[in-house]
């Protein structure tokens, strides 16, 4: 071996390191033994054993949203690979920079159904932003700094790169990062032209019933973006609403917020948006969680949409203006402009606009009884949230109605604290997220809100997060059901509950113990503020059993086929059967 | 997981050319064809091959149908792509050339023979191969004017045919090529 030349599985770590890897969430196996022996003893990157792929993806989804930074997998071929798809699918659909490195049988043994192998290109490639087989040695460390390019620029998202065997072992030239990669494909280069944000800024002023619609593309855009949204909504001290990946976007405290909207979101914010003048979406995408019935959605109003992915514009609600941009600076230069209008013409009064909002926000949409001695899950997140609010929380959820209750009841006065799965909606992302979250803020209070059927999913995650002494909290709103499953056949299938039982539960305070860590239950309210108190205080993990109401519903809703002023306040309201072309939906 | 409903307004769906500069490397292909799958777009034609050498360049000629809302996702959609540089429409852009190249072999004894040759002929299609019961035919040009040809080969007899799929580039003294050389 020359000097100068290093294994590939060498200049893998080293390309890692240079591209600012700090933690690898990852799992060994055959096919990437050389690359878990160049990080044998490794000092500049900590390897996080996870208990199984699904969890790497997730736990660096955790990192990742939870830091701004992209989060880096490492997994074997085969099963390794095919067991990460799901996290795949998950970064992808939410926008998550994630470098996901699989192992593959060696490039002579490609295609001849060798052990251990599998097309790892062919089944991630629709669920990759990119992907890459690494077939010239040569290569490898371009492709790596290429990779973190791609995951984390425009609209980021994943980035698998497949590593046969041979090439981690064969000598390889290490190659620098190169500083810029330039493509020439404008669909990334933004639009954003004086004339145009002229126009939007006059639009935005002269709006009788403005409302600003901000999505998780603020998120990936940085802090500084949540910041100027804040200063635009002050400035027009116009409504703003957040869909479930913008939540923290604008402090839940501001009192312009109406709360998040969409199929659970609350009565203002979806009504405003239906009868609002003008729409601002600012990094959101029109998903159907949100918008409701197409054809009913906000049907007077002038829409703007600012998203760095020109694609998804005019995709699924054809708007006035597209602006193609980053968040941050598009909402920059908007801001400028407003300001400079501002001074020559004068807002549009919006007084019957803010107290036509207030009589819906009367409604108190949120609203619940918390009678008797059960635990309304309502109110165990309400709790949670005071008594957790004076600490620098982070929340992971599940999918379910916990995880709806959470992003009502949950007050986010800041970005990046709030890790859940919006466009996949994968149970059993929470708790490994939680890992994620976790390593990366050790300091912090972390915690998971799942469902006792989500919990189950990923709970193998126990023994890592034991193994590393993460203190992190899992509070599961345990009411027997896949409460959300259970939900939608109480309201279109005549209550006829088809599997929808979580039968067989586990002992969940024993479960904890099993693993060496602290279990709580409570099941009366009285001791709710108590167990609360003591889960946050318990220097370790803690499993929190919290049994509640078990037949409760989540309210408001926006029923399937339906549009947001055809909103659900609560069962009583259910009397119109849901069209059959609602029953379609999902 | 769709609350969308059935597109109540009826938008008229027309065929578009579009003509793309990619990557010649593995992948690229299946990820062009596996947005059209996955998205539910429809490829009426598809023609691929390398054109540049030195920088591993392919041009995908594309043939697809839909609404113009359609046809701009199609188009954004393609751009995320990564190893797809660059995405003309050339039926928005102007006139452009569209042409194409059939192989058509057709099994024909006595009196029908001298018909195909006629008929080639016609069409100025070469003939390429002759045995005693078969032709094979080569043509080049509009997509119609091969259809016409097929169909009228069919008549004759049994008829095998291969089709490359629509080439396509614009008229006039556009290029390229300055795009090119940024990549
Ligand atoms: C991996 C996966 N499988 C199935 C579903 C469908 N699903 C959505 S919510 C839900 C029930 C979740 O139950 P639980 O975790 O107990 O939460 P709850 O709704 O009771 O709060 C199911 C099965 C899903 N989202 N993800
Ligand atoms: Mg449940």
């Amino acid at each position: 071996m020359t000097l100068n030349y290093i294994s590939g599985a060498e200049a893998v770590i080293k390309a890692l390191v240079d591209n600012e890897v700090e933690v690898i969430f990852g799992y060994p196996g055959g096919a990437v033994l050389p690359l878990y022996d160049a990080l044998f003893e490794n000092k500049k990157i900590k390897h996080i054993l996870v208990r199984h792929e699904q969890a790497a993806v997730h736990a660096a989804e955790g990192y990742a949203r939870s830091t701004g930074k992209v989060g880096c997998v490492l997994v074997t071929s085969g099963p390794g690979a095919t067991n990460a798809i799901t996290g795949l699918t998950d970064a992808l659909m939410d926008s998550i920079p994630i470098i996901c490195l699989s192992g593959q049988v060696p490039t002579h043994l490609i295609g001849t159904d060798a052990f251990q192998e599998a097309d790892t290109t062919g089944i991630s490639r629709p669920c990759t932003k990119h992907n890459y087989l690494v077939k010239d040695a040569d290569k490898l460390c371009e492709i790596i700094h290429r990779s973190f390019h791609i995951a984390s620029s425009g609209r980021p998202g994943p980035v698998l790169i497949d590593l046969p065997k041979d090439i981690q072992l064969s000598n390889v030239k290490y190659v620098d990062k190169i500083s810029k990669i330039k493509k020439i494909n404008n669909n990334n280069s933004s639009n954003i032209d004086e004339n145009l944000i002229n126009k939007v800024a006059t639009l935005l002023l002269q709006a009788e019933r403005p409302i600003i619609y901000g999505g998780g593309g603020i998120i990936n855009s940085g802090p500084t973006a949540s910041k100027l949204l804040t200063e635009l909504v002050d400035i027009l001290d116009c409504p703003v609403t957040l869909t479930l990946m913008g939540l923290g976007c604008v402090p839940n405290t501001n009192k312009n917020f109406l709360g998040m909207l969409g199929m659970h979101g609350t009565y203002e914010a979806n009504l405003a948006m239906h009868n609002c003048d003008v729409m601002l979406n600012v990094g959101a995408r029109f998903d159907d969680r949100v918008t409701g019935r197409l054809n009913a959605f906000s049907p007077n109003s002038k829409k703007v949409h600012i998203d760095v992915d020109k694609s998804s514009i005019n995709k699924v609600v054809s708007v006035d203006y597209g602006i193609v941009g980053d968040c941050k600076e598009v909402l920059s230069a908007l801001i400028k402009e407003v300001k400079k209008l501002h001074n020559q013409k004068t807002i549009k009064s919006k007084t019957k606009w803010w107290s036509q909002i207030n009589q819906w926000k009367d409604k108190d949409s949120l609203g619940f009884k918390q009678i008797g001695n059960n635990i309304k899950p309502q109110q165990a997140i309400k709790s949670l949230y005071e008594q957790t609010k004076n600490f620098d929380t982070y929340i992971t959820t599940e999918v379910g109605q916990h995880q709806m209750w959470a992003a009502q009841y949950f007050g986010f006065s800041k970005p990046n604290h709030w890790m859940t799965s919006g466009g996949l909606g994968t149970m059993g992302y929470g708790l490994p997220s939680s890992v994620g979250v976790q390593i990366a803020h050790p300091k912090s209070l972390v915690i998971d809100i799942s469902g006792e059927a989500s919990f189950l999913m990923n709970m193998q995650e126990l023994s890592t997060i034991v193994q590393y002494k993460l203190p992190i909290k899992i509070f599961i709103l345990n009411n027997e059901w896949m409460g959300m499953v259970r939900q939608w056949q109480e309201l279109n299938h005549g209550s006829r509950y088809s599997e929808s039982y979580t039968a067989s539960l586990p002992d969940f305070v024993k479960l904890a113990e099993s693993f060496g860590i602290h279990g709580l239950r409570v099941d009366n309210i009285n001791n709710l503020e108590a167990t609360i108190d003591e889960m946050i205080n318990i220097k370790g993990p803690v499993i929190a059993d919290i049994r509640v109401e078990k037949e409760e519903n989540c309210f408001p809703m926006i029923p399937s086929g339906a549009a947001h002023n055809e909103m659900i306040l609560s069962s009583d309201d259910n009397n119109k059967d849901t069209s059959n072309e609602g029953l379609a939906l999902v | 997981m769709s609350v969308y409903q059935k597109n109540e307004v009826i938008e008229v769906k027309t065929s578009r050319t579009l003509s793309l500069v990619v990557d010649n490397q593995p992948g690229t292909l299946a990820r062009v064809i596996g947005l059209f799958s996955g998205r539910g777009y429809n490829i009426e034609s598809l023609n691929v091959t390398e054109i540049d050498k030195i920088r591993n360049l392919s041009r995908i000629s594309l043939v697809t149908r839909g609404t113009s809302m359609t046809i701009e996702q199609i188009k954004s959609q393609l751009l995320r792509i990564v190893p797809v540089h660059i995405v003309r429409d050339l039926t928005l852009e102007g006139p452009f050339i569209k042409s194409e190249l059939a192989l058509v072999k057709l099994v024909v004894k006595g009196a029908n023979r001298v018909e195909a040759l006629r008929i080639a002929e016609t069409f100025r299609a070469r003939t390429l191969d002759v045995t005693l019961s078969s032709f094979v035919f080569e043509l080049t040009g509009k997509p119609s004017k091969l259809d016409a040809f097929t169909d009228l080969m069919r008549s004759l007899g049994d008829t095998e045919i291969s089709r490359t799929g629509v080439s396509a580039i614009s008229r006039g003294e556009k290029t390229e090529t300055k795009l090119l050389d940024q990549i």
